[in-house]
């Protein structure tokens, strides 16, 4: 921590258990009360250019790489991405299938690996436990149940991700116009030995994070809080979609802005902001324009924009999640939680039905059709809707790329949020130990992995800077 | 019959032919000698060295050493495994070899190698050359940053597809395989089912949008080591 007498700048580094590294600056008025806070990532990775001449086939498998959590993300956006460029985009039963199992097997893997592993510290501790206990070594210490609950239901969905795609981490099982193989009827009954289990964890997970918040609402609701509008991905009839769907956004009462957007077309109704001080964009709905326009993706923002979700489970404890704010959008930063657990349970009943569905081992794999040379393919990400726009030359190479990110869609909102604990959270020009933590409780809300919009080296450090109206360093204090 | 004679490999008494060269009399009794630029059906070319053996204490390689009666060769040796490891590693740094999203990954003999020869990482530094592709063939790609120069393109057109579309140009570390054509293979009659493109052991030459068509676990070297088809020859005589 450092800190002068003069002035008014706080910094908050290197933020914890959040993958990358992110920095936090905090901006004070001449009355020395927050004017805003800014989240600076490391944002630079380079893929948009490198993958830059690369042939088309190989961009599934390349841009994964962008990330060790969610690379199923990358690899199936950029995998549809490319079935339109080989003209396969309406793929078989059997390959269409395959990718929703990987995909839901990723969500259930990266959502426990969010809610047990990175922020169920948090809850089960709270805010101002001491960080020596507050991470996932303590949780299972002291809550082994829970703790082996969270690696086993990570393990479950990485075995599915081995089997659909090859590897649990950065596997080959999409490629353009479909998969490159389907599931036995061995594997099949591997996946279906511990279904069960997991669906009973799954329901505890969500009825865990709605008694929490239900018991904490009245401290839980203006945390990091800000009304915002929400974007997703939904089905035809209004269904929550995770793997393929059409664009809808909502503003902060429900009131549609767009609905049934054709994805291909987003960026005749998107566009990113650049602004002076981070390399990460800013997005936002054209029509709205960059100080209205900026949206909330991830569980909450599905939550939120879908009529309904095709799962019982999942649809009933929807209901209940929608009724605390009285069936209108929620938009309480910490609510994200509880989305998150609902979506577990969502992932694992879709599982359940692909797992009985005949069409995993269908022969028929891969489509192809009339080729075309520029594209979009578009998923939600567990941490929100994923872009990847590309065009490809007649010689089959990328000549452009242009990546939107989950992270890069809740980037104004996470920076919102940080600015509204600041807000709430700093007293003098001292960053505290409580504020730091808060800090971190909001990021993690959104968002635990920075790396996919950031370079990520080693451990992840959250670091705060106290800055004065004239720029001056007033304290600055780094969470290692 | 009264044609053959006896040498030995690391003790082991092999039968040899006039004619034969170690490597191939080695292959016949199911002992394998780790090689890249050598292939089964072109003629040897001695340039990688991996398969360098000891022949009576002198190193030779043994695509082109020909086997002689009572020759002493050293190929399991600990020494001969660090030239090769070093020669492997040289290969590596000397390129720009990304096997994270190769689609060669799993097929691509260096990569077989480097997993037998348990290499892990590189112990000489990355020299990250500029290297330029080819996509201008509807049907063949070329990325010369994976390119070993192993040559085998070039005796797989010449000698196999009677064509001639690949040759060496430059000497020294400006060495490179380029194509007979003013600008580039599109120019050639280079086509998808060209020897030449099966040939490359590495992820250099490819037929175009295959990418990841093999699943993982069903590649070549997926299963077992490389060398362990010749192997099996030894520990199944019969086959």
């Amino acid at each position: 921590m450092t800190k002068t007498n003069a002035g008014q700048r706080i910094v908050i580094e290197p933020v914890t258990r959040v993958e990358g590294h992110g920095k936090v600056t905090i901006l004070l008025d001449e009355h020395r009360k927050v004017k805003h806070a800014r989240l600076h990532i490391v944002e630079f990775r380079g893929f948009e250019r490198f993958i830059q001449g690369r042939p088309f086939w190989e961009v599934p498998v390349l841009v994964q790489r962008l990330c060790g959590i969610c690379p199923v993300s990358h690899h199936l956006a950029a995998a549809k991405a490319m079935d339109r460029i080989v003209g396969g985009e309406k793929l078989t039963p059997t390959a269409e299938k395959v990718r929703r199992l990987m995909h839901y097997g990723q969500m259930f893997q990266s959502h426990s690996l969010h809610f047990f592993h990175l922020v169920s510290p948090d809850l089960l501790f709270g805010f101002d436990a001491d960080p020596a206990i507050r991470n996932v070594i303590g949780v299972a210490k002291k809550f082994p149940e829970l703790g082996v609950q969270g690696v086993m239901m990570r393990k479950y969905g990485q075995e599915i991700i081995r089997i659909t795609a090859g590897k649990k981490i950065h596997g080959t099982g999409a490629i353009p116009g479909g998969v490159n193989k389907n599931v036995s009827i061995e594997e099949r009954d591997f996946l279906l030995k511990d279904l069960d289990q997991m669906v009973v964890w799954s329901r505890a997970a969500v009825k865990l994070c709605k008694d929490y918040t239900m018991e904490h609402l009245a401290e839980l609701a203006p945390f990091g809080s800000f009304d915002s509008n929400h974007l997703a991905l939904v089905r035809e009839d209004g269904a929550m979609d995770l793997y393929h769907g059409n664009l809808r956004a909502i503003d902060a009462a429900g009131k549609k802005i767009f609905d049934q957007l054709d994805y291909q077309e987003y960026a005749d109704h998107i566009a990113e902001e650049v602004r002076p001080w981070s390399y990460m964009k800013f997005p936002f709905i054209k029509a709205l324009g960059p100080e209205k326009g900026w949206y909330r993706v991830g569980p909450l923002a599905r939550i939120n924009t879908c009529d309904f979700i095709d799962t019982p489970e999942a649809e009933a404890a929807r209901k209940e999640f929608m009724a605390v704010t009285k069936g209108a959008p929620n938009n309480i930063s910490l609510a994200y939680h509880w989305a998150r657990t609902i979506e577990i349970l969502h992932s694992i009943e879709k599982i359940k039905e692909l797992l009985h569905d005949p069409d995993l081992q269908g022969e028929d794999l891969v489509v192809k059709g009339p080729r075309r040379e520029e594209t979009v393919g578009l998923i939600e990400a567990p941490r929100g809707t994923l872009f990847h726009h590309y065009r490809i030359n007649s010689n089959d190479q990328v000549v452009m790329a242009n990546l939107i990110v989950s992270t890069t869609n809740n980037n104004e909102p996470m920076n919102r949020a940080v600015t509204k604990v600041a807000e709430d959270y700093l007293a003098g020009v001292t960053i505290t130990e409580g504020l730091l933590n808060r800090i971190e409780v909001a990021i993690r809300a959104y968002d635990p992995c920075l790396s996919c919009a950031t370079h990520a080296l080693g451990a992840m450090p959250l670091e705060v800077e106290l800055r004065a109206h004239t720029g001056e360093l007033v304290d600055r204090r780094v969470q290692a | 019959m009264n044609h053959t004679f006896t040498f030995t490999i690391d003790g082991v008494e092999v039968r040899g032919r006039p004619g034969q060269t170690i490597m191939q009399a080695a292959d016949e009794a199911g002992i394998y000698i780790p090689r890249l630029c050598a292939h089964k059906e072109l003629v040897p070319h001695g340039s990688c060295r991996v398969c360098t053996v000891f022949v009576n204490g002198r190193p030779q390689s043994a695509c082109t050493q020909p086997a002689a009666p009572g020759i002493i060769v050293e190929n399991e040796t600990e020494a001969l495994l660090a030239i090769r490891r070093s020669l492997i590693d040289m290969l590596f740094v000397e390129g720009n070899h990304f096997c994270p999203f190769c689609e060669k990954s799993g097929n691509c003999e260096l990569q077989a190698l480097a997993y037998r020869f348990g290499i892990t990482a590189p112990q000489h530094p990355y020299l990250f050359p500029k290297r330029d592709l080819d996509a201008s063939h509807p049907d063949i790609f070329i990325d010369r940053n994976r390119c070993i120069l192993c040559g085998r393109c070039v005796r797989a057109s010449r000698d196999l597809d009677g064509k001639n579309v690949f040759q060496f140009v430059g000497r020294g570390p400006g060495k490179r395989i380029a194509v007979n054509a003013k600008a580039a293979l599109a120019d050639t009659d280079a086509a998808r089912t060209d020897r030449a493109v099966s040939a490359c052991p590495v992820g250099a030459i490819l037929r175009k949008r295959v990418g990841y068509a093999i699943p993982i676990g069903q590649r070549m070297y997926d299963a077992a080591p490389i060398g362990s088809d010749i192997e099996a020859v030894r520990a199944d005589p019969h086959q």
